[in-house]
């Protein structure tokens, strides 16, 4: 995997999450500045995935290579699927689901430094 | 409109998390099943427990109804109980958990958030559940919805 894109990847997440906290304690719900938030912390996970996928074509090896795929599928699926949820829900608690799906982003990318050795 | 539902609210954060760690201890749990069994078959076979009690306090917990309402209460405190118990079990005999389960030392691996859950599922539950009980009401209900 990529460090500097694990660490971005963290960084857009925090501040993504830290924009939902916000709003949600001004009892707003989920808008386009959040989804646009959400969406660059993706684009840099995606980025991430294409690079990963291409070390370990290119013959490198995860300490531990299946929970390692295993939170690669998670830290991409993780957004959208927190941004559909909290979009069933129009007031702060949608935020707030958002702020959820942004930490835990952070915590898998973590997690994914770890496995891979 | 869905003010009763135990999804919308506060409870959408709260099935927000529980989908969170119900994905987290099946993947783990699948792992640890599969790749080295042998190494700690109670903790293991803990963690997989654990997993299937996370996957139906979510669905459960989407789901309106007083049934799938009763689900939710019983997944959540069948999650409050392992929880305090494993965690008990790991450290008083912490050589039958050689592995980090996800209920060991009552969730210290992943921030406590397994204890606090339960509790907070069970009280979002209490708050939610006086409406939908069809038993013993005296004048109709005061939901406001103004359907019947």
């Amino acid at each position: 995997m990529i460090e500097g894109l694990a660490a971005a990847s963290i960084a857009c997440a925090l501040v993504a999450g830290a924009a939902c906290v916000v709003q949600a304690l001004r009892d707003r719900a989920v808008g386009v500045g959040l989804l646009a938030a959400a969406g660059v912390a993706e684009l840099v996970l995606l980025a991430q995935v294409v690079g990963a996928v291409a070390e370990l074509a290119g013959g490198q090896r995860a300490e531990q290579p299946a929970v390692f795929v295993l939170y690669l599928i998670g830290s991409v699926v993780a957004l959208p699927l927190g941004a559909w949820w909290s979009l069933g829900d129009r007031s702060r608690w949608g935020s707030g689901v958002l702020a959820v799906a942004c930490f835990a982003v952070a915590i898998i990318v973590v997690r994914l430094g770890q496995v891979w050795g | 409109m869905s003010g009763t539902r135990t999804s919308s609210g506060p409870g959408r954060i709260l099935v927000t998390v529980y989908a969170i760690f119900a994905v987290a201890a099946c993947s783990r749990s699948a792992v640890q099943i599969a790749t080295e069994f042998d190494h700690a078959r109670l903790a293991y076979l803990l963690s997989a427990f654990a997993a299937v009690v996370y996957v139906v306090a979510t669905v459960a917990l989407t789901r309106p109804g007083a049934r799938w309402h009763r689900v939710a209460v019983a997944a959540c405190a069948t999650e409050l109980a392992g929880v305090l118990a494993v965690g008990t079990a790991s450290v008083v005999d912490s050589s039958a958990f050689p592995d980090q389960a996800v209920w060991s030392s009552y969730g210290s691996g992943y921030l406590f958030i397994p204890v606090v859950l339960p509790v907070l599922g069970l009280a979002w539950l209490r708050r939610t559940a006086a409406r939908p009980d069809p038993s013993g009401d005296l004048n109709g209900d005061t939901s406001g919805a103004g359907i019947s």
